[in-house]
């Protein structure tokens, strides 16, 4: 980060894109740069973002505009379409990406209005912490789904577990 | 151009568009650590996990999925329109156009889907 105004480009030339690493020092929150992290975490927001369009969108198509829409979500619905290991890796790519995306929007957030570095400190702690762990739940969830569920003491299939005949 | 206040982007269809993807992708996110959550239900039980499920198919949660959906394809169109803004030569030109092209859009998309959901929901509801 060259940290000068002197290169910077007259308007008569053209405007120079934002924050393309001219900032005068005491603008400057941080010494250090991120140049290349910040440049691949913009990337990816746009190509996640896209992949997220087309897997949200089927996700609400195949759940609520088809067959008996919301009321044939249950714990059937989940087992018939985790059955299928086109569902299971569609849900896991989903929950990645979506919750990879969302972060990095709340850490974009956090950056742009807690202004003390503490705070931001402490709101990215929470965030980053609360989003591990929800990527390792579900991403365990998916994984480890079992359909036929048993009572640990009587054995048996417990209340609307789907089961082989 | 008709321009009295002096600013490009402070309090038009710019600015306005930002703080429309930024609470939407606010709202999205909070629904999604919610949404992992109660799919996680069903390592528990079957029964837990229709328990909860149950909870959203009711006429005030029904609304709400309407709200929630409104803010997920207004995300998804306005992020598109983002990243034509970024990668397409005409793009900042015509992004205000591309802006309304996404709530032309929105309505069309929102229209159909609270028609379908309430349709399904109040077909199945007892």
């Amino acid at each position: 980060m060259t940290a000068t105004n002197s290169e910077a480009v007259l308007p008569a030339q053209g405007i120079e894109a934002p924050r393309s690493g001219r900032v005068d020092p005491k603008y400057l929150r941080s010494k250090t740069t991120s140049g290349s992290f910040e440049m691949a975490a913009w990337v990816f927001m746009r190509v996640s973002g896209i992949a997220l369009v087309v897997l949200i969108f089927v996700h609400l198509w195949v759940n609520l505009m088809v067959g008996d829409g919301i009321h044939q979500v249950d714990f059937g619905f989940v087992a018939g379409k985790w059955a299928n290991p086109v569902w299971q890796f569609w849900d896991l790519t989903m929950l990645w990406l979506a919750m990879l995306h969302g972060t990095n929007g709340m850490r974009t957030i956090i950056n742009d209005y807690a202004e003390k570095d503490s705070t931001r400190l402490w709101l990215k702690s929470i965030l980053y912490i609360g989003s591990t762990v929800i990527i390792i739940l579900g991403t365990m969830v998916i994984f480890t789904f079992e359909p036929c569920l048993l009572d640990s003491t009587t054995g048996e299939p417990l209340p609307r577990a789907v089961c082989p005949n | 151009m008709t321009q009295s206040k002096g600013t490009l982007y402070r309090g038009r269809e710019g600015m306005w568009s930002w703080v429309g993807h930024r609470i939407t992708g606010v709202g999205i996110f909070f629904f999604l650590l919610v949404h992992v959550l109660d799919t996680s239900l069903v390592r528990v039980s079957p029964e837990a996990y229709d328990a909860v499920i149950g909870a959203y198919k009711n006429p005030i949660m029904i609304m709400g999925e309407i709200g929630l959906v409104g803010a997920i394809v207004f995300h998804a169109f306005n992020g598109l329109r983002i990243i034509l803004v970024d990668f397409w030569k005409k793009g900042t030109r015509y992004h205000k156009q591309m802006l309304w092209g996404v709530l032309a859009l929105w309505i069309v998309t929102m229209v159909a889907f609270s028609a379908r959901h309430l349709m399904l929901f109040l077909e199945g509801w007892n």
